[in-house]
């Protein structure tokens, strides 16, 4: 009853237009048995985006009305055979295809970007750390294109601090492959000055051609509250989520 | 193996009134292991509990559970994996965490965080030139060896806790000779709830009994057996075989099975396997099984009755609830698909029946097999200890302090342990706000105004030397850690580990470990929430050194409350509390001299509790910048750390601390316990509320200089050591340098 009566005020009518389609907005978080990055990335969108999440079961079919897909870090199915390969061939991951060629942006972090790759939804491998250690620190990244949903509010080659967290981080393709991504501007992100895992060319994440997919093992939402942060460090790894919040609301505007 | 001593058997069929089958044996054998049954140490431990307000489950339990207020409780439970370890330490070590959070999971909570606590033998570091490496350096074997434990206990406990996703977030090594072959993994979880959620373990006749997770196979047999004599023989099938895979999913299960609220009971199965989870459970909660032992999920159809019962198979939980609530717990596992069955009842008869085929095999009073005979062992003053004490010593003063500092720092058991702290993921949660390094204490945040720091402590070369003392000031340095990090006490829980308790020498240092947890808790009024105990660590070269370790849990209100280790630019420091030349158990005679004897620091507890609580206030009111704790390797070490954590030099006039040493290498390295070191721009307030204690020592001792500076100590007008921040640094991060060397 109190909308109706405010969406006559003509006044207050655009504003509450934009409060529906704000909390139409939906992103949706694939879960297998072994993700474990599933609530802090749900507790990111809800309680610091205010944005309608759901968790979806990993033998859910036909899904719906997404405006973006954020795959969690973990250990999907306990890494078995290898990390992200048993994921990659489930239900969900055939849906995240069929939105993924639709357009709607698709982020793979840590295990999920294991997953992308192994899905072949993005290029290249993720093979062990030449340290051949699991590794958890703070690294320095840097921003290589900003012409994807997760970049757009960076400055080209921003530099910003992030945790990884894996063992399994070290990306490898071979050399056309390489000449290739870099011409088509796939390279999202690289370590800066150390690169942890002894990735090709310091790639810490990567994209489709279309750019609406993009993978990374550095885990941004380690970095959701300011006392989270190592040394009181500056808050830039939160405009990965700034940046897909502007663009669903844009696109859906 | 003979499972059961003659008086214990004669007993069983006393109180059966017959003989009993191999079966029974097997049960009664596994659940009356010292491992299992602590029957050397419970009338100890009885000691150790007391009523307290806020405690709901206190020493006893698979984990004490603290009311935090407002709805919110914390369980901790602290359990060692040290016999599988030494042989296999990747298993092991990895097994020791997934048995922890099933502790944790069983009480109705889930876990947040893990912390460590391991001792090793020495490995030899080429940046720390001492008598230990001088004397042993044809010992490249042992070392060696205590290097592939380090390696693969924390590449188990890494592996495990980060697949299951829950944060390392502290932990503690020390090195010590009389670990040398062996070693000693103490894994703690903290888990976190409401108190509405904890398990009421309130169950009634005809409740179903399901047991789910990993089929039972012959991994682990006679494992509690194993870890209750001493390491003769390498017994690698009394060895779990971890499966983080299913641990995560049994706690996926568990956290929606208790928001569906259809869970009666819960427990894990660990030591002893079923024959100990069923006969502690019943017993328990006062009432009988019947269980059918066919409908146990096995790895091997050839599998005997008795190695069903005593198996160790890791990742495995039993689950009781009321019949009619069996449908929805079988979806939520079908979800997860986690193997599961029903194996049995609830009856009112409180015994424990074992059938097959429907014949019963095994029947016994669940009383009968969970409460073991306790026995009364003998205790006797070791005659080393007043040897050591009264020991002519002689420590030659070094003529280049400099090098003796430097050494101080790359020694193992106080350099960095960054190698190690980075192979655990200690971000996931989004709760870890102090991390792992250099810090006071583990500091994680429970809600929005509420944090919790945590940290385990030991120092077995002191509790070797004197086990009352020696306990006390590892009682006393936790306390130091939580307090430092801004927090209040609020539980304690222990793990004492001890040589073979049948040698009534090693059973007096841990009758006086308990002496001084008791005078501790009562005197400060801190509860002892929970603990373990852990016997026969002994191996052919001899028993360990009495290693109790102490974990403290400190309650923090509010982020400003938060005291951080790191000191900014240009504060002046001040130390509180005195300095003496109390050198026995120290680092620098043990690990720097190989001197071992002389008098251990003597905790004065009015002192230490005056002290603490003086800190506590001032971090309250915001009048420091930051706090440290003076423990190992004395307040040169404890200054060097803040100085490296802000990458600030300092400038110390170590005239200016109060002391009563003969010596400047004493005063540097000294470890009396009741000190703080703590830092502030606020010099005119600080001195204020400090002068308003009557009989408190305290001084200002220097000052923070400016990013990259050198650290220096200076006594009468001389600098008598200065050291380049980025050589300082060298020393103090060599551990990796040593790990990755082969």
């Amino acid at each position: 009853m109190f909308y109706i009566i405010l969406l006559f005020d003509p006044k207050i009518l655009i504003p509450i237009n934009v409060f529906l389609k704000h909390q139409m907005q939906k992103i949706g978080i694939p879960v297998f048995p072994g993700s474990n990055c599933d609530r802090d990335i749900y507790h990111v969108l809800t309680h610091l985006y205010n944005i309608k999440t759901d968790f979806i079961w990993h033998k859910k079919e036909n899904i719906k009305n997404y405006n973006a897909i954020i795959i969690p870090g973990g250990f999907s199915f306990g890494d078995r055979l290898r990390a992200g390969i048993i994921a990659a061939h489930s239900p969900i991951i055939k849906e995240v295809k069929r939105l993924a060629n639709d357009g709607v942006p698709v982020l793979g972090i840590c295990n999920g970007f294991q997953i992308l790759v192994e899905s072949e939804l993005l290029p290249g491998s993720l093979i062990k750390n030449n340290c051949l250690n699991f590794i958890c620190k703070w690294t320095d990244l840097k921003v290589r294109n900003t012409n994807t949903p997760f970049t757009s509010k960076f400055k080209k080659n921003e530099l910003f601090k992030i945790p990884i967290a894996n063992g399994e981080g070290r990306f490898i393709l071979n050399e056309d492959q390489l000449k290739e991504i870099k011409k088509k501007n796939q390279i999202v992100f690289s370590y800066h000055q150390d690169d942890p895992n002894g990735s090709i060319d310091s790639i810490a994440g990567v994209s489709n051609d279309a750019r609406n997919i993009v993978g990374m093992m550095p885990h941004p939402e380690r970095t959701c509250q300011p006392e989270l942060k190592l040394f009181g460090l500056n808050n830039s790894a939160m405009k990965i989520f700034d940046s897909l919040i502007a663009y669903i609301k844009k696109i859906s505007s | 193996m003979e499972i059961l001593t003659e008086s214990e058997l004669k007993y069983l069929k006393k109180k059966l009134k017959r003989e009993p089958n191999r079966l029974e044996k097997e049960i009664v054998g596994a659940q009356w292991s010292e491992h299992c049954s602590y029957k050397s140490s419970k009338k100890y431990i009885k000691l150790l509990s007391k009523d307290w307000k806020g405690i709901i489950k206190g020493p006893g339990y698979d984990a004490g559970i603290i009311d935090i207020g407002n709805g919110d409780v914390i369980t901790i439970h602290i359990e060692s994996h040290n016999h599988p370890s030494a042989v296999e330490p990747y298993g092991g070590a990895a097994t020791g965490v997934g048995g922890i959070i099933r502790d944790i999971i069983s009480m109705g909570t889930m876990p947040i965080a893990l912390l460590n606590a391991l001792r090793f033998g020495h490995i030899k570091s080429p940046f720390a030139s001492n008598e230990i490496s001088i004397s042993r350096e044809k010992d490249n074997e042992l070392y060696s060896y205590s290097k592939w434990l380090l390696k693969n206990v924390v590449r188990g406990i890494a592996d495990y806790g980060n697949c299951i996703g829950i944060p390392t977030v502290g932990g503690e090594i020390e090195f010590d000779e009389s670990f040398t072959n062996y070693c000693l993994v103490d894994v703690a979880a903290i888990g976190f709830g409401k108190r509405k959620n904890l398990i009421g373990n309130i169950i009634q006749e005809d409740d179903i009994i399901i047991l789910a997770g990993s089929s039972t196979g012959r991994d682990g047999i006679h494992g509690a057996s194993f870890a209750s004599k001493e390491l003769a023989k390498e017994n690698r099938s009394a060895v779990q075989i971890p499966d983080p895979f299913m641990e995560k999913l049994l706690i996926e299960v568990t956290k929606e099975a208790i928001e569906a609220n259809i869970l009666k009971a819960v427990k894990d199965l660990g030591g002893g396997g079923l024959s100990c989870c069923l006969s502690e459970t019943a017993a328990n909660l006062n009432k009988g099984f019947e269980i059918a032992l066919d409908k146990v999920p096995i790895k091997y159809h050839d599998m005997e009755p008795q190695e069903i019962m005593i198996s160790e198979s890791q990742e495995r939980m039993l689950y009781i609830m009321n019949k009619g609530n069996f449908k929805s717990f079988a979806k939520i596992l079908n979800k997860y698909e986690v193997p599961f069955a029903i194996i049995g009842s609830v009856k009112n008869h409180k015994n424990l029946v074992i059938c097959k085929n429907g014949k019963t095999i095994a029947k016994m009073p669940s009383h009968l097999i969970a409460y073991a005979p306790l026995l009364n062992r003998n205790s006797r003053k070791p005659k080393y200890i007043e040897d050591l004490r009264v020991k002519k010593i002689s420590v030659k003063l070094p003529h280049d302090l400099k090098k003796t500092f430097l050494n101080m720092l790359a020694n193992p058991t106080i350099a960095f342990k960054y190698w190690v702290f980075q192979q655990f993921d200690h971000e996931i949660g989004l709760r870890t706000i102090v991390k792992p390094g250099m810090t006071n204490s583990a500091v994680i945040k429970l809600n929005n105004d509420k944090f919790l720091a945590a940290k385990l402590d030991g120092n077995s070369k002191v509790c070797y030397q004197d086990p009352y003392e020696g306990t006390l000031s590892c009682l006393s340095e936790a306390r130091a850690n939580i307090i430092s990090s801004g927090g209040h006490p609020i539980g304690i829980v222990d793990h004492l580990q001890f040589g073979n308790p049948e040698n009534p020498e090693i059973f007096w240092t841990f009758q006086k470990s308990i002496e001084a947890m008791i005078d501790f808790s009562n005197f400060n009024k801190i509860p002892i929430v929970g603990g373990k105990v852990s016997f026969y660590n002994e191996t052919k070269i001899g028993p360990i050194k009495p290693s109790p370790v102490i974990g403290m849990l400190g309650l923090i209100e509010g982020m400003t409350c938060i005291s951080k280790i790191r000191p900014t630019p240009h504060d002046t420091l001040y130390i509180v509390g005195i300095t003496s030349d109390d050198m026995g158990g120290s680092e620098y005679f043990q690990f720097l001299n190989g001197v071992t004897g002389g008098t251990v620091p003597k905790l004065d507890l009015q002192i230490d509790l005056i002290n603490a609580d003086i800190i506590s206030r001032i971090i309250k009111e915001q009048l420091i910048s930051c706090s440290h704790d003076c423990s190992k390797g004395g307040l040169s070490i404890a200054l060097a750390e803040m100085a490296m954590g802000s990458h600030c030099g300092i400038n110390i006039d170590l005239d200016k601390v109060p002391n009563n040493c003969k010596r400047v290498d004493f005063l540097l390295f000294a470890e009396t316990p009741s000190r703080f070191i703590i830092g502030t721009k606020n010099e005119e307030k600080l001195e204020k509320e400090l002068s308003k204690y009557k009989n408190l020592k305290y001084s200002k001792i220097g000052k923070v200089t400016g990013y990259g500076d050198n650290i220096t100590f200076a006594s009468k007008n001389k600098k008598i050591i200065d050291i380049e921040m980025e050589l300082a640094k060298k020393y103090f991060e060599s551990i990796s340098s040593i790990m990755e060397n082969h």
